[in-house]
């Protein structure tokens, strides 16, 4: 009965449907992959906005100027063009924060990894994420109204912009990113290293130390890396609270500008579009950008290579 | 004199008596106290430091938070100063943002996990994506400058500030869209194709279905991210003093809603916060730790809830 009610329709129609349906999964398939293209469109964007306009910077400014001159002064009368202090002042501001940012972030991962009951590190572990998440504009006040301040009841000479106050605040805003990222890695170690390591009669200590720091060694230098470019790039805490002229020092008691800093300063102002100053923040913006991918790749790699081992 | 050899060996190894054993025992398991105190400390020290700013700002900023802060405009006297336009101009362009980003990091999440082939080209993607995220926003502040302000002629608006953070987010989302599918047994899609689904009808009924929690951790998290982001919309031409908002998105005449708003001029609210920041004055300070009290609220309020989520996700997995 039921047989001849189901019966197939013509092996014709069939086909039909089935290559309309074909057709409509490779068109989703298509626009999926466009969609997947963006990422990589949003990377060429990148390098090719950033060669045309510096390129037109770089027609009136020797490579060498810009890269050997010790003085930026691109929108003074007597300008010049040398990107050396602004890399002084990020390497400085950079340097004040990894200093304080590596070793206490390094001491928390360990910390929390190895030695912390389960509840303190699921407590924890949220509270870090969640710090990861503050804007850095709010960082920058903090900077500005709240550390200079104190370190200058320490130090009066100390001016209202200086590179060691955003330092230590970008340090501390640091801290909970490499802490999170290098206790992944170490809780990544397998356990019965760790087990190994205790049957020998090792302390956690010792097991900490000897045994899952050096197996975790390529995420926690990951961890790092990805802190260290995280510290380059970083905007606002500099640009609000490090001063804008651009010194070239590596005293982080005084006041510099910044790559970043500049930018900020620069994009602040009305400078007209294809004007030298206009394409000197994108000859700046280049080896910032040089410099954060050199970075990225390198912790990516560091990564990788961490994940295939285990 | 092999038994000498071996002895001198032995001595070479440190702890010979009872006594120095016990003493390297008490050594050890004193460093294994210090260090968990160091630790302890540091962690203390960190979260206290942080707390301590966060209650500073509050405090500087509580006389501030008020009905009116919310409905007033910026204005040179700081006592009358508001956020109004800043709230107004971050709602809308996050609203331009999410359009944007979310259905494009969706897409591009499912493809490389359920279509792309392994090879050279899905790798290239992949590292792309990696490094994207890793990009400092005021590139991207820079690519929108040249690109959408000037290749495009989008003009300083919101469409143009909304996009920006768009492509700042959208690797967020590809990266958390991988992570929530790749959680996925196989066996789930091996059934449905059993029953005579296509791909597409997998991805879309059971792919998409079940990693859903965790795509909305990372959209909220990038909507976090992309809410307290000051740098890039500096670039792009964030006015810091606006006393007016945008177009009304609903109208009262047919069609009812209209799309003016997004050519308007916009400032966001870690703008305020900063232009306020930079002027000299006391006054100002006090908004501008009213503004950054704000910020964090919502910051916190987003990424508690993306955890939170993403807790309970772990907690429920069915597999």
């Amino acid at each position: 009965m039921t047989t001849t009610q189901l019966k197939d329709p013509p092996i014709s129609k069939r086909l039909a449907k089935n290559i309309k349906r074909n057709f409509i999964e490779r068109v989703i398939e298509i626009i999926l992959m466009f969609a997947a293209l963006a990422a990589t469109f949003i990377t060429i964007g990148i390098v090719y906005i950033l060669v045309t306009e510096a390129s037109g910077f770089f027609k009136e400014v020797s490579i060498i100027e810009f890269l050997t001159s010790r003085q930026w002064s691109p929108l003074f009368e007597d300008a010049h063009y040398g990107i050396l202090p602004l890399i002084s002042g990020t390497l400085t501001t950079s340097f004040v924060a990894l200093s304080i940012a590596i070793p206490i972030g390094t001491v928390a991962a360990i910390y929390l990894s190895e030695f912390a009951s389960h509840k303190t590190r699921e407590s924890v572990k949220p509270v870090l994420e969640l710090l990861v998440g503050v804007p850095t504009v709010v960082f920058g006040y903090f900077a500005l109204l709240f550390v200079t301040p104190l370190l200058q009841k320490i130090n009066p000479d100390l001016p209202t912009f200086n590179m060691l106050g955003p330092g230590i605040v970008m340090g501390v805003m640091i801290i909970p990113y490499i802490a999170s990222v290098a206790e992944d890695a170490m809780r990544a170690v397998p356990m019965n290293m760790r087990e190994g390591s205790y049957a020998m009669g090792a302390t956690k200590f010792q097991t900490a130390i000897r045994v899952v720091t050096p197996a975790a060694t390529s995420g926690i230098i990951a961890a790092y890396i990805l802190g260290i470019s995280r510290a380059v790039g970083e905007t606002m805490v500099v640009a609000i609270a490090a001063g804008q002229q651009p010194t070239f020092t590596f005293n982080p008691l005084e006041g510099a500008a910044t790559i970043t800093a500049y930018i900020v300063q620069v994009a602040m102002g009305d400078l007209p579009h294809g004007s030298l100053g206009y394409q000197s923040i994108f000859a700046a913006g280049m080896v910032l950008f040089v410099i954060t991918f050199v970075f990225n790749i390198l912790g990516h790699m560091a990564r990788k290579r961490f994940a295939e081992r285990y | 004199m092999e038994q000498n050899k071996v002895d001198a060996e032995h001595s070479l190894i440190k702890p010979q008596t009872l006594e120095e054993v016990r003493t390297m025992i008490r050594t050890h398991k004193r460093n294994d106290f210090i260090f968990s105190s160091i630790g302890l400390l540091t962690i203390t020290f960190a979260l206290l430091t942080l707390l301590i700013l966060f209650v500073d700002l509050v405090m500087d900023g509580y006389p501030k938070l008020n009905y009116q802060f919310f409905t007033d405009f910026p204005s040179r006297r700081a006592a009358n100063a508001g956020i109004l336009s800043a709230w107004v101009g971050s709602s809308l362009i996050m609203l331009v943002t999410f359009i944007t980003a979310v259905p494009m990091g969706v897409a591009a999440g499912v493809y490389l996990e359920e279509y792309a082939p392994k090879n050279w080209f899905t790798d290239i993607v992949e590292i792309n994506v990696t490094n994207l995220a890793g990009v400092p926003s005021i590139i991207y502040g820079l690519l929108a400058l040249g690109l959408f302000v000037y290749t495009f002629h989008l003009g300083q608006t919101i469409v143009t500030a909304g996009l920006t953070l768009g492509l700042l987010m959208l690797p967020i989302v590809i990266v958390s869209t991988r992570e929530a599918i790749r959680s996925i047994p196989v066996a789930i899609r091996e059934a449905a194709y059993a029953v005579g689904a296509t791909k597409w009808q997998v991805v879309l009924h059971h792919v998409i279905q079940y990693s859903f929690g965790g795509i909305l951790t990372g959209i909220i998290i990038g909507m976090a991210r992309a809410l307290g982001e000051t740098a890039p919309i500096i670039t792009v031409g964030a006015l810091t003093f606006i006393a007016f908002l945008p177009p009304a998105p609903v109208t009262s005449v047919a069609p009812f809603i209209s799309f003016e708003w997004l050519q308007s001029g916009f400032t966001v609210l870690p703008i305020q916060m900063f232009s306020w920041l930079s002027r000299p004055e006391h006054a100002f300070h006090i908004n501008a730790a009213a503004a950054g009290a704000v910020i964090i609220m919502l910051t916190l309020v987003m990424n508690g809830t993306a955890i939170w989520l993403r807790y309970r996700i772990r907690k429920n997995i069915k597999w």
